[in-house]
């Protein structure tokens, strides 16, 4: 079943550069997709016209067969609970606690009054403690954000995603900031979200090698357009120096 | 939800739960507390400060409307009655002079106070008495200050100068010293190493590496010092444009000269902090300057 | 283009110092500030403050009255300052880049703080006065005026410092404007917002002495009613008070800005 389809979207932010040019592309339920290319290809433009972070100037995106593009406030916000993001500095609030940032993922399902008294109900705090300990930093809940490391943010940044009960999730660059036993262990927890919750994962990722190892589908962008999409073990030698630009590409695998 | 089955698998060690039972998100740490009490008290002690104040003569609904009349005349119909434009200019004149005199001044003194108070370049009682000192001057209020020289020494600009001199000072080698603080150690070394002495170090090592922040640091101060070189017209009589302020208010009653005073002052305060925005995002971008 | 730069590096120090000596040899004629004169009056000022300034038996007789005006100034810059810190929380939060609802909006509350920050207070309290007349409450609102503008740019700064990151996040997940000030800016930047209210309160009570001398109110009146009967004694006594109660108030906040931040 497709669950994301994206036509013809185009994106420019001053009317000389255009970010992104006629982009097409669909993505099924419970696929894992990552999305590779040079810094300023226009990834996190793409994943941020998904939920309407940015504002959409050209062609459609359809999520769960509603235009992204056209929907009132509401139904934006209704639109965004089923999409979960994971941000590179995990962009969690770092003086309160672990707890209360996981939960704050359940916003978007809440009344204004209910948001402000810091009402949730004892299900939705039991079940963050379930999530924190599926990822492993259960007993960090007391904790302040600011105190934890970064591999163990963007864990809390995981579970603040998955506690909205998400169809998506998008990440943006969610390893750029971490060493690499880190990244191992975050690319693992997002690739089971996938294989064991079914979630669909659409990941925006630096390293081309770690997209080969974990995702189903590559999309390879340059300049704004879409030059590669097909499986990892697909993309050939002269299809990464095309992406990156030949000389580039030893300087971001090193 | 689907996880509801799964839920009972949960290792309840780690939830903490308040006393009926519900699953706590808080931590409940010190910070949190001190934060709570502390507005706490600010409210108290607000309302409890409209107990204590005194109401002599006050008709609140006829001053309210009369102030909000006042203004009106004021900012929509300025002029000048009792003096000229010309006269106005160099009023406006003496009150920046009064500023840019108590600034470099004291920006000379600060400076060489501050060699004292940096702790990387002075002795540590050195550097605690000048910073006690400093915090003793700051405690007692420029006003003050300027009366009491303006009797000790007579009225005229240098009583003014002079009190206003304390402030800057205070202000000026907290902010230098703390700009020394911040020079890389491993400059001060490197010059040591080679056999410089103190004079050599501060004139070839310290100075060049802050100079420029030297120098914002004394603009804002000067932004600051135009305020209250306002403030000392009006309040201790040491002339400029804040004297004719108060004579316009206090003597004629005349509101439209008022209203074109503030403008006047209004103007230059906000040139003067728009320049000052500017340096302050140009060299120090992030920091938080009080 | 390196060596171009250094040459200019050079220069910088000398021109601006030569602009400096032309402001000031300005501003001293213009008002006819002489240096030596200047100079001179130190030592004659310190003997006089030695010989003048100091607290007699007698003038501790006046203690209890300078402490009930001590008393007022200090709640008046503290209800000042509280009720200021409300209204500029509602203005940061308009202001900031990060929180603010739409630009028209923006553009009122960046307006309203820039007024009443550059319009000094001692302006503040003229204008009042007229029609307050002499009371608290003119001081009161004197203060109020400036700390707001003064307190709403801190907030949009601290706000903006604080928050960018965590407000895309919210967004993100659906939170509506409410939940995203009430749950994530305001913790984040209350902490910062508290230390420029503790630093604000120590700021007015130094400047309540000078809205006080202005609007015969609290200990500004005090002293300049025994400023202006010569007892120099009593106006040694109300500026020891006022020193004491500046310092400890500056000793709490420390206390407590070294717990929160």
């Amino acid at each position: 079943m497709t669950l994301l389809q994206v036509e013809g979207l185009g994106k420019s932010y001053e009317s000389e550069t255009q970010v992104l040019k006629n982009v097409n592309f669909e993505v099924k339920t419970g696929e894992f997709v990552s999305i590779i290319g040079p810094s300023g290809a226009g990834k996190s433009t793409l994943l941020r016209c998904i939920n309407r972070m940015v504002e959409i100037n050209e062609g459609r995106v359809l999520f769960n067969n509603l235009d992204v593009g056209t929907l009132k406030k509401k139904e934006l916000r209704k639109l965004r609970t089923d999409i979960g993001m994971v941000f590179q500095h995990y962009n969690l609030v770092p003086r309160l606690t672990v707890i209360e940032n996981v939960l704050h993922g359940r916003f978007g399902y809440k009344t204004t009054m209910q948001g402000i008294l810091g009402r949730f109900t004892e299900e939705e705090k039991e079940h963050a403690f379930f999530l924190l300990q599926k990822l492993g930093i259960e007993d960090h809940a007391y904790k302040r954000c600011d105190q934890l490391s970064g591999g163990q943010q963007q864990r809390v940044g995981i579970c603040r995603a998955l506690i909205q009960d998400p169809k998506l999730i998008l990440c943006d660059e969610p390893i750029a900031s971490l060493d690499p036993n880190s990244s191992k262990v975050i690319m693992d927890h997002l690739k089971s979200i996938t294989t064991e919750m079914g979630i669909t994962c659409l990941v925006n990722l630096h390293q081309v090698e770690v997209a080969q190892d974990y995702s189903d589908r590559i999309i390879g962008l340059k300049q704004g357009e879409i030059v590669f999409d097909g499986m990892g073990r697909l993309l050939r030698e002269e299809q990464i120096n095309h992406i990156y630009g030949t000389e580039l590409r030893e300087l971001i695998t090193v | 939800m689907e996880t509801t089955e799964t839920i009972k698998t949960i290792d309840t060690a780690y939830i903490k739960r308040t006393k009926n039972g519900r699953i706590n998100i808080r931590s409940g740490n010190k910070i949190d507390l001190v934060i709570k009490w502390t507005i706490f008290m600010l409210t108290v002690l607000s309302i409890m400060a409209f107990f204590f104040f005194d109401y002599t003569g006050l008709q609140l609904v006829r001053a309210i409307t009369e102030t909000a009349y006042n203004l009106r005349v004021m900012f929509l119909e300025p002029t000048l009655n009792h003096f000229s434009w010309g006269e106005a200019f160099h009023q406006i004149g003496i009150t920046v002079g009064l500023g840019v005199l108590a600034t470099i001044i004291g920006g000379i003194i600060a400076l060489f106070l501050s060699f004292m108070a940096a702790e990387n370049l002075s002795k540590p009682w050195i550097s605690k008495t000048v910073r006690v000192v400093v915090a003793f001057i700051r405690a007692v209020p420029t006003v003050l200050w300027v009366l009491i020289f303006a009797i000790a020494a007579g009225l005229g600009s240098e009583a003014a100068i002079l009190g206003m001199l304390f402030h800057s000072i205070a202000y000026l080698v907290k902010a230098f010293s703390e700009a020394f603080e911040e020079v890389d150690p491993g400059i001060l070394e490197a010059m040591r190493a080679t056999g410089s002495n103190w004079w050599h170090i501060v004139t070839h090592g310290v100075l060049p590496s802050t100079f420029t922040y030297l120098l914002s640091w004394t603009f804002l101060r000067f932004e600051i010092n135009f305020g209250v070189a306002v403030a000392m017209g009006a309040a201790a009589g040491a002339g400029g444009i804040g004297f004719e302020l108060f004579m316009a208010s206090g003597f004629y009653f005349d509101l439209r000269e008022v209203g074109f005073i503030t403008y006047a002052i209004l103007i230059i305060a906000i040139v003067l902090e728009v320049i000052s925005t500017r340096l302050k995002d140009r060299f120090f971008p992030s920091s938080v300057s009080n | 283009m390196n060596d171009k730069k250094m040459r200019q590096s050079r220069w910088i120090p000398m021109i601006s110092l030569i602009i400096i000596i032309v402001i000031t040899y300005a501003s001293a004629t213009i008002t006819e500030f002489n240096f030596i004169e200047g100079l001179a009056t130190i030592p004659q000022a310190l003997s006089w403050i030695v010989a003048n300034l100091f607290i007699t038996q007698e003038s501790l007789e006046k203690l209890p009255t300078i402490l009930v005006k001590l008393n007022e100034t200090i709640f008046m810059s503290i209800a000042a300052t509280t009720l200021a810190a409300v209204v500029s929380l509602f203005l940061g939060l308009m202001g900031s880049k990060t929180t603010k609802v739409n630009n028209v909006f923006s553009v009122i509350a960046r307006f309203i703080a820039s007024f009443s920050r550059n319009i000094p207070v001692v302006a503040w309290s003229l204008i009042l006065l007229i029609s307050f007349g002499q009371n608290s409450i003119t001081g009161f609102l004197a203060l109020f005026v400036g700390t707001l503008g003064f307190l709403t740019r801190a907030f949009i700064e601290s706000i903006d410092e604080a928050s960018v990151s965590s407000v895309e996040a919210l967004r993100a997940t659906g939170a509506n404007y409410f939940h995203i000030v009430n749950k994530a800016v305001i913790p984040q930047s209350l902490p910062q917002m508290l230390s420029w209210i503790l630093f604000m309160i120590e700021t007015n009570i130094r400047s309540a002495t000078l809205v006080g001398i202005l609007t015969g109110t609290g200990i500004g009146y005090v002293f300049d009613l025994y400023y202006k009967t010569l007892n120099y004694n009593a106006v040694a006594l109300v500026t020891f008070t006022i020193v004491i109660a500046v310092i400890v108030i500056d000793l709490i906040s420390n206390r407590i800005r070294k717990v929160i931040l």
